[in-house]
């Protein structure tokens, strides 16, 4: 699908495209050159080349001492990172699935978010957590959640999940030169999304939203693949006549809260789209944080699209009618030009 | 290293140290250290508690004393630039390792001179510098992280051992598990000590854990010695071997060291699970009498020199509790600094 992206150099002449994927390797490659104290570990992160073959080809250029398979123990793999990260190296430490964190939790949440503050700032944590997450490929309840809420709910983490190739590249760069703890989110089936990633090197900083499409009725604030969905959306309001901007936040803390209002105070409608569960998800804070800084620039009730309240179903038309769509996405703009539940 | 049944409660055995020879073959300086390390120790939490009672401080107290062979006689092998992960019992871990107590009081009263400013207290006290990673009051999760800066160690080539203290009550933890068999595939430098002091709360660690921890390493393919943790000395030797195999490349070792808590699980524990008989068969093996039983047995120089040390640590005792006392409290403008690297 075609993707905006305005952050793009456009000096660049070949318009080189890439899948996530291999965006992703190549910022760990990259950042695995500029500085010999990065390491990636993992589970299969080396003969097998990552479950979504991110770190394809990297043992063989980098080494066991870089890439570092491990046993399946999430909460030894979380616990490596921060451990090494204390001491000196600067780790990239990745969950096969997000859902798997839940084993390492202790690890992540009241270990590497709060150490820096339990020691009164004089603990520095380099680390980056890696996780693929969300729905789409069929593997059910255990393997497809989207969980980014439960750690941008945590004081010592930085959270950041990009919708292309461009952002990847440049937000895992950005995450792996961080002296905090970032856990980024990689939408799984996106991976093999193709998109312009220049040759020359580049950053995405964290913590600044990205807008992917401009337009003036409405604002949709989203990330990860649902992204897609609102581009998709948008395109097919616009020959209804509607102008919807989409606004991607890349960053769920920190937020960059400026660049939400923005949107909302020139579109005065917002809806918030996002594939957790839709209760208590991420979009409630979007949705908080637009009423209550921006309330009098609104027309209409900020609106939230998220997942039915179940686990992830395993069939198709199961799985695909629990989670938001381009369809459910354009019914909440409409709903929002209405300007009434 | 066989077990030690004498450590189970079975005789009195007054001194210690016979079984290694000469002290372990530790010379003087080693000696008044471990002496001067192991006093503080027990002062330090001693004035804490009166301190505590005369509510000048809140939180909990978790005491070590008792056990104060074992964390010394550890970080008695380990270099100036190796690594130790503590628990929520981490005093004594934070003293041996060069922590300073005014520092240590300072936290413990919530004050901004403190090791972390008043934002950690008694159960998170690090000293990164000292190689210190941290107290903790999660059970088990120390040791994960311990494997994490032997690996960072491996991978930078730094020479460097990490020792991971943990209680008895970790042991049926899955982080345990995980940690302790990483390292092992790992071959890890670090050495992960167990101080089994018998309970875990009231829960007593035969309770707790299937088969005792020393058991287990076989089933890592790792040596599990036990010690007697109320020996100074031998803790010493077990853990100068188990750091050399570490410092070698050879990996891992899992020590069990079989030692009591002589005080409650906090300072405010009231409840009834020991007999009185239990605890005073145990402070009859106090660590700190044992070895200065051992070293005056043994005729050494240094006994000269305990009562300058005990007037030393008086000294820096009273420093410390002045210290704390007399600091500020922090600035609420603090609350939100010190979450993130700006």
């Amino acid at each position: 699908m075609a993707v905006t992206m305005r952050d793009q150099p456009s000096t660049e002449t070949a318009a080189r495209e890439i899948f996530m994927s291999e965006a992703l390797r190549e910022a760990l490659d990259e950042e695995m050159q500029r500085d010999p104290t990065v390491f990636v570990v993992g589970e299969e992160v080396g003969v097998w080349g990552g479950a979504y073959a991110v770190t394809d080809g990297l043992l063989a250029k980098w080494g066991a001492d870089r890439i570092v398979d491990t046993p399946i123990a999430e909460a030894a793999i979380a616990g490596l990172g921060i451990g090494a990260a204390l001491t000196g190296s600067r780790p990239v430490a990745e969950f096969m699935y997000s859902d798997f964190m839940g084993i390492a939790m202790d690890q992540i949440v009241n270990q590497a978010a709060k150490n820096r503050y339990m020691f009164g700032g004089k603990a520095k944590l380099p680390l980056t957590y890696r996780a693929p997450f969300g729905a789409g490929t069929g593997n059910a309840a255990q393997h497809t959640q989207s969980l980014e809420a439960w750690f941008a709910h945590v004081p010592g983490l930085k959270v950041i999940t990009a919708s292309t190739p461009y952002d990847a590249k440049g937000l895992l760069k950005s995450a792996i030169r961080e002296d905090n703890v970032v856990v980024m989110f990689e939408h799984k089936a996106i991976y093999a999304m193709r998109g312009h990633v220049p040759e020359h090197e580049y950053l995405v900083p964290i913590g600044v939203a990205d807008v992917k499409r401009e337009g003036t009725d409405v604002s949709v604030i989203t990330y990860a693949r649902q992204v897609h969905h609102a581009l998709e959306a948008a395109e097919q309001l616009a020959a209804e006549g509607i102008s919807v901007e989409v606004v991607d936040i890349r960053s769920l803390y920190p937020l960059d809260a400026d660049a939400i209002l923005r949107s909302v105070r020139k579109t005065h409608r917002a809806v918030v789209l996002y594939e957790a569960v839709r209760f208590g998800g991420f979009g409630a804070e979007i949705a908080a944080q637009i009423q209550e800084l921006a309330f009098d620039d609104l027309d209409a009730p900020v609106l939230r699209v998220g997942a039915a309240h179940a686990p992830v179903p395993f069939s198709e038309p199961l799985e695909r009618a629990s989670f938001p769509d381009a369809a459910k996405a354009a019914a909440a703009i409409r709903q929002s030009l209405e300007g009434v539940r | 290293m066989a077990v030690r049944e004498a450590v189970r409660g079975d005789s009195a055995d007054g001194a210690a140290g016979s079984a290694n020879g000469a002290l372990a073959g530790l010379d003087d300086a080693k000696l008044a250290w471990v002496y001067l390390i192991m006093r503080r120790i027990r002062r330090f939490e001693e004035t804490a508690e009166e301190a505590f009672r005369a509510a000048k401080m809140r939180g909990a107290l978790h005491f070590y004393i008792g056990e104060e062979a074992t964390a010394t006689g550890v970080c008695a092998a380990l270099d100036d630039g190796d690594f130790i992960t503590s628990t929520h019992r981490g005093h004594g871990h934070c003293i041996a390792k060069g922590a300073r107590m005014d520092k240590m009081m300072a936290e413990l009263f919530g004050r901004t001179t403190g090791y972390s400013g008043g934002k950690g207290g008694s159960m998170h006290i690090a000293d990164i510098e000292l190689g210190n990673l941290g107290a903790n009051g999660i059970v088990g999760a120390g040791i994960p992280i311990a494997a994490g800066a032997a690996l960072g160690s491996k991978l930078r080539k730094d020479g460097r051992v990490t020792a991971a203290f943990f209680g008895d009550g970790a042991g049926p933890t899955g982080a345990f598990h995980e940690g302790v068999n990483v390292a092992a595939t790992m071959n890890l430098p670090v050495v992960f000590v167990c101080e089994n002091n018998q309970y875990g709360m009231a829960t007593h660690a035969d309770f707790a854990n299937a088969a005792q921890i020393s058991a287990r390493g076989p089933a890592y393919g790792i040596p599990s010695p036990m010690v007697d943790g109320n020996d100074v000395f031998e803790v010493y030797a077990t853990a100068a071997a188990a750091v050399d195999r570490a410092r070698r490349g050879d990996g891992p070792t899992l020590i069990e060291a079989r030692t009591y808590r002589q005080k409650g699980h906090t300072v405010l524990d009231q409840k009834n699970y020991r007999t009185k008989e239990e605890i005073a068969a145990w402070v009859e093996r106090d660590p700190i009498e044992r070895f200065r039983t051992a070293v005056i047995e043994a005729d050494r120089p240094v006994i000269e020199d305990f009562d300058d040390i005990d007037a030393q640590v008086e000294r820096e005792i009273d420093n410390a509790l002045a210290f704390a006392e007399a600091s500020p409290w922090p600035n609420v403008d603090a609350i939100e600094r010190d979450v993130y690297v700006e």
